[in-house]
């Protein structure tokens, strides 16, 4: 029931984040969802008042590439995601190696 | 020559700071070349309670995210799991939610306007703007029986009406609160030792401020003209307003926007009492959510955004909230660069920071 909302696969994901940098679009928020064994991660970008979302479906042990090389600003998103979830992103530009949340309950832990 | 490289930590406990961030202030000399933010001291894990709770009472735990922004994150979780279920509220709801938004703009924006005053050491200024809000805070507990936890909201309405004279009481005490604010208003944009603190003080563009996904008055006063109000949730597509902005871009600007932003709120309260129509104010629920949603809207601090997802159980997979202050910090650290070691406590104020909801 999302409107604007791509699925794509991990592989993908890279260019589809960058297709919508070219049209000037902001990062407005990375989330992950746990939905059995997997998780599925929605990127949502903005320009002007048209949102877009991007979802794609991870396992725990797959490596997530981080999309702070288009998106700099992301990278509290992902370090999030990765302390509250246990979810590897790799090349995160910020990257706090767990320690952004200091949660004593290991992840997951939303 | 570059000058030698310190690292001074700034919080997580500080004077200006009545929640913990910390942030490695990287200097050379007096000046700040770098700020590395760090949250994280006090996360509650209340996102995680969905797939515990009820989908029903999760409305309480959404409105305790944090006591300032406390109506928002309730309308923004109810919003969400109204346009899953397909619930169509009466008009009389979407009117009185808005009202009820504007006052606790109303409340969050004249505490700022305190704690500024309080950063740059104007103590009475202070304590007047503060007691201007206490008006604020009477009104709502009139409206709602609470000040700063309201339990009025559910999903499919409200839990109990608001009386039309109770609101139309709210009129000359809105009248006097823009007075009062009009009377302080010189005191933080025309007094030459506070505008030395603000002036020129954590400059950012329109440009990069969008670029960094900077929200509310952080990034209108960088000229940006973006309001999620403007989108026409709850009863904002039916009442006149104007989006604030300011040329800026620096503590200056978001203390300007801020300010004239009180006006609008004001505005829009007594436009939605003129116009409130009558009816009922909840309608029946029936059944579970499932689907998911994102609710984007405009808190006092700026946009937030509401990502629920449910399989058509009693309860959630996921609730998700983004609040502004989560996205402003990316930019605070940007607009830290170049500034004096000195300036850094009024800087961090002027983006208005939460902990309290970043560290939902």
């Amino acid at each position: 029931m999302l409107d604007n909302l791509y699925e794509t696969e991990l592989s993908g994901l890279l260019n589809k984040v960058k297709e919508i940098q070219n049209t000037g679009a902001h990062i407005m928020q990375v989330c992950a969802t746990k939905i059995g064994e997997s998780y599925e991660l929605l990127y949502t970008f903005g320009k002007g008042y048209d949102i877009k979302h991007i979802k794609t479906v991870v396992s725990l042990g797959d490596h997530v590439p981080s999309i702070t090389d288009i998106f700099p600003s992301a990278f509290l998103y992902e370090n999030e995601i990765h302390d509250l979830f246990g979810i590897e992103i790799e090349g995160i530009n910020h990257d706090y190696r767990g320690g952004l949340y200091r949660t004593a309950v290991e992840a997951p832990f939303a | 020559m570059a000058g030698k490289r310190s690292v001074i930590p700034f919080g997580p406990q500080h004077p200006v700071l009545p929640e913990p961030i910390h942030i490695d202030l990287v200097t050379e000399d007096e000046k700040v070349v770098e700020a590395i933010p760090s949250i994280g001291f006090i996360h509650r894990g209340l996102e995680s309670l969905v797939t515990k709770k009820d989908f029903n009472d999760m409305v309480y735990v959404a409105e305790r995210i944090c006591g300032i922004c406390s109506y928002g994150h309730g309308y923004g979780y109810v919003d969400a799991l109204e346009h899953i279920m397909s619930i169509e509220v009466p008009d009389r709801v979407q009117y009185i939610r808005t009202l009820l938004f504007e006052l606790s703009r109303l409340h969050s924006h004249i505490l700022w306007l305190g704690l500024m005053a309080d950063a740059f050491g104007f103590e009475s200024l202070f304590m007047e703007t503060w007691r201007i809000r206490e008006k604020v805070l009477d009104m709502l507990e009139n409206a709602t029986g609470g000040r700063v936890i309201f339990s009025i909201l559910k999903i499919g309405g409200l839990r109990r009406d608001v009386p039309d004279e109770v609101m139309k009481g709210f009129i000359p005490e809105l009248d006097r609160i823009a007075e009062e604010i009009k009377a302080c208003e010189g005191a933080f944009l025309l007094d030459p030792a506070v505008q030395s603190r603000l002036r020129g003080v954590g400059y950012i563009s329109g440009k990069d401020a969008e670029r960094l996904g900077c929200e509310g008055p952080f990034l209108r006063a960088s000229g940006v003209e973006w309001d999620n109000r403007t989108r026409g949730y709850a009863a904002y597509g039916e009442v006149d307003f104007e989006v604030i902005t300011s040329k800026e871009g620096d503590s200056y600007g978001r203390c300007e926007v801020r300010i004239k932003e009180i006006y609008q709120s004001i505005s829009i309260i007594k436009q939605c009492i003129e116009k409130m129509p009558a009816g009922n104010h909840s309608v029946p629920v029936k059944g579970f959510p499932n689907g998911e949603h994102m609710t984007v809207i405009e808190q006092p601090r700026g946009g937030a955004c509401y990502y629920v997802h449910s399989s058509g159980k009693k309860f959630i997979e996921r609730m998700r909230v983004r609040t502004p202050t989560f996205a402003n910090i990316p930019a605070l650290a940007e607009t830290l660069k170049g500034c004096d070691v000195a300036d850094v406590p009024i800087l961090v104020v002027t983006i208005d920071p939460c902990i309290s909801c970043t560290e939902r």
